[in-house]
């Protein structure tokens, strides 16, 4: 069996939605939720790279690179807005982050 | 002259009523009253050269509409009948004027009323010089609004302000008439012109038009709604309920607007429009019937009525009544003398009532009166002149002019005429009656004054009160109550005092009027040739018919000073020789007695049959509205929105997770349908 490019689209849905339900289903810590949106945007550069292999485009690559590039500027922002957040609260739990209920 | 003896009013109207402020209120009081008392001397000369050589013209001001074949414009018709109502009208404003900075000096809001009065002089001239139907109709509603205003100055009393609306409700019914015979006459003549619908008028007599699929004649339909008009704003029978109410206002309004003028531009419509009634025989007949009744009906009621200015309102119905059957039987002339003169002993009447009120701490009620007269001797006098004037007595004002109704309700020789010469007479009789209990009740015997609550306030109120005497302006109000028991006199310790000059002069002057008014005006207003050249064919003046009134039996111009006689004998017999007679005749006549002071049942009878049924209906309606239209409409729009807003709060959490479950749901929802459009 060789691997075409519907088993990278799996590859990437399954990605993105363990991402998601991270989002969702964690209770615990906003940690997890930075690392979840990591992963959603993981499943949707597989996708980018797949399909810029087998359409013989560059430039679904070139996004993806850029992509990665803001992913990690996002997460070293995120986790300095973390690090502020528990100086302030004392905690990083999901569910006593609730202040934007007006 | 004329447009400023039109506008002066006005312009004295808006700069007291909006500069009161700006002004204060004695620049206020001075600008209204000396514009309407030079409009008055004005009047007075255009009168007295109209008197000389007779004029008819027509001053154009500007236009004020125009829609297809009607064109309205804004102008002024001036003739005698214009004149006469003229001198009426500014000559007794100007003195209502004079006389209410006396009567209302205590008033805070005075530059208000003195504005009301303007506006209305105003309405008021505008009505009589107007020369087409519509402009009249302007001024009509006029007056209308000005007396509603005036009727309900003191608004927060909540009796008042009843009274207004009465007065405006019920007028509406007479206005809706009126205007239905504007649109009328427009159908019929093609103009609201006064002028060439006169001219027409003759010519168009037996025309007939359809109504509800039967000929009627089209003249009488016209005129029978202006007289429905004319009921209103001058209070005939069966639209008159709101008259007696309307004493609510202050007394000068009473005097100037339910007396002397507002309340005769009925009588002037018909003298107006005379050549149209003279082609509709039928509606005059039923001015003749309606006058009468009116006549009769309202002196039955004032011969019981204990309010003074009650008393005065009904016998101002009652004079009007004569006024409109002497119109009915073709006597314009008379008709227009006997409004002549009454404006004059009838303003003397009311101001006359208003110094007694005024002596008497606005105690209205005449139980708690008597003995006045040595207390306010000049009140007393010109009352005396005014009752003589109205009971007819030589050579009175009212002798003249009741005579010449009476007489030529006689000499018109119909079935109509006649049953007005008997209720006029049987009137007569009770207008003397009841005008000399009035007087008597008010200034002979021996005060009654100590049962007043007014008066008892009087020593709380105005204890220091330079009026009050000397002994009692140190007692304290507990004092003075004590007092009020201990005097034997029945005065209760009271002392009612003279009014000021500004209300003694109006007085004065009015009581002039009324002396030598019917004697200097009769030959003008109705003798077959000085009048017919007086009036120069501004109302219709048949010679003949004149003639005929002096040609009438001795007994028949016996009979109003018979009248009068016979009503003071009366008068003097119930409340000076035998004081307990009153008492007796109401126990022994309770159900007539009960019938008079409930004024015919009339309030009753329009309470039941009008009013609430149309409670009725409104509550039916309401209820609908409430829940059909409300239900669905405004309150049923309002909870949705508030039931959506509560689910819509529901997503708010405040929850990141939420958030972004809602933000996929909408993409993936967004992408679906747009992938699935597709196919």
């Amino acid at each position: 069996m060789s691997i075409g490019l519907e088993h990278y689209l799996w590859v990437g849905a399954i990605l993105f939605v363990l991402g998601v339900s991270g989002i969702m289903l964690n209770r615990k810590n906003v940690i997890i939720i930075l690392m979840s949106i990591e992963m959603i945007l993981l499943g949707v550069n597989i996708n980018l790279v797949a399909f810029s292999a087998f359409l013989h485009d560059l430039t679904g690559q070139v996004l993806a690179m850029f992509v990665l590039t803001v992913a990690a500027a996002e997460a070293a922002i995120g986790l300095a807005i973390l690090v502020l957040y528990f100086r302030n609260r004392g905690t990083i739990a999901v569910d006593d982050v609730h202040q934007m209920k007006g | 002259m004329l447009p400023i003896v039109l506008l002066a009013p006005l312009v004295a109207a808006i700069v007291a009523g909006f500069g009161r402020d700006a002004l204060g209120a004695t620049v206020a009081k001075a600008v209204t009253t000396l514009t309407v008392i030079g409009c008055a001397l004005l009047s007075w000369i255009l009168f007295a050269a109209q008197v000389d050589a007779p004029v008819h013209e027509t001053v154009k001001l500007m236009d004020w509409f125009t829609s297809g074949d009607l064109n309205v414009a804004w102008s002024i018709r001036f003739d005698t009948l214009t004149a006469v109502m003229l001198v009426v009208v500014t000559s007794v404003a100007a003195l209502v004027h004079l006389y209410s900075w006396g009567y209302m000096a205590e008033d805070p809001d005075q530059p208000r009323f003195f504005a009301y009065l303007s506006l209305f002089t105003f309405a008021m001239l505008a009505l009589v010089t107007a020369d087409n139907l519509v402009q009249l109709f302007f001024g009509w509603e006029g007056v209308g609004l000005a007396s509603y205003l005036l009727i309900g100055f003191w608004y927060y009393k909540p009796s008042a302000n009843a009274a207004a609306i009465k007065a405006f409700v019920v007028n509406r019914v007479g206005d809706f008439g009126f205007a239905l015979g504007i649109f009328g006459a427009y159908l019929l003549f093609g103009t609201v012109q006064i002028t060439p619908i006169l001219a027409q008028a003759a010519a168009m007599h037996g025309t007939t038009i359809m109504f509800l699929g039967a000929p009627v004649d089209a003249l009488t339909c016209v005129c029978l709604l202006l007289f429905l008009g004319a009921c209103g704003k001058s209070a005939q029978l069966g639209l008159h309920t709101w008259l007696p109410d309307a004493m609510e206002g202050p007394t000068p309004v009473s005097a100037l607007i339910h007396a002397a003028t507002m309340v005769t531009a009925g009588v002037f419509l018909v003298c107006r429009m005379s050549p149209l009634f003279e082609a509709a025989p039928y509606a005059l007949t039923v001015v003749t019937y309606v006058g009468a009744a009116t006549a009769l009906m309202a002196a039955t009621v004032g011969t019981v009525q204990t309010d003074i200015k009650r008393v005065i309102a009904y016998s101002t119905m009652s004079q009007l009544g004569y006024m409109f059957f002497a119109a009915g039987v073709s006597a314009y002339g008379a008709a227009m003398f006997h409004l002549f003169t009454h404006a004059f002993f009838k303003a003397l009447l009311f101001l006359g009532a208003g110094s007694v009120i005024h002596a008497m701490h606005h105690e209205q009620d005449m139980k708690f009166y008597g003995g006045l007269r040595k207390a306010i001797p000049f009140t007393f006098v010109v009352m005396l002149i005014g009752t003589l004037a109205i009971t007819g007595v030589i050579p009175f004002a009212g002798y003249f002019s009741k005579d010449a109704t009476l007489e030529a309700a006689f000499a018109r020789g119909t079935e109509a005429g006649y049953v007005a010469f008997v209720c006029g007479s049987l009137a007569a009789l009770l207008t003397s009656f009841y005008s000399w209990r009035l007087i008597l009740l008010t200034f002979a015997g021996k005060p009654r004054w100590a049962g007043s609550e007014n008066i008892a306030h009087a020593h709380g109120d105005h204890g220091a009160d330079a009026h009050a005497p000397a002994a009692e302006g140190t007692t304290d109000s507990a004092h003075a109550a004590v007092d009020t028991h201990g005097v034997p006199d029945g005065t209760g310790g009271y002392h009612p005092h003279e009014s000021p000059p500004s209300m003694l002069i109006p007085l004065a002057l009015l009581a002039l009027g009324a002396v030598f008014a019917g004697w200097l005006g009769h030959a003008l207003f109705t003798d077959p040739e000085r009048a017919a050249r007086f009036w120069n064919g501004a109302i219709v003046f048949a010679p003949a018919r004149y003639a005929a009134i002096e040609a009438v039996p001795a007994w028949v111009s016996m009979i109003p000073t018979g009248a009068w006689a016979l009503g003071l004998l009366i008068a003097l017999n119930s409340y000076v020789w035998n004081p307990d007679i009153p008492a007796s005749f109401a126990q022994t006549w309770r159900g007539l007695y009960q019938f008079l002071v409930r004024k015919w049942y009339f309030d009753e009878l329009y309470d039941t049959v009008f009013l609430k049924p149309a409670f009725a209906i409104g509550r039916l309606f309401w209820r609908g509205d409430k829940q059909a239209i409300d239900a669905a409409g405004a309150d049923g729009m309002a909870k949705l929105v508030t039931g959506a807003s509560v689910g819509a709060r529901a997503f708010q959490s405040g929850y990141l997770a939420t958030y972004a479950l809602v933000m996929l749901v909408g993409v993936a929802a967004a992408a679906s349908w747009l992938m699935f459009r597709g196919i």
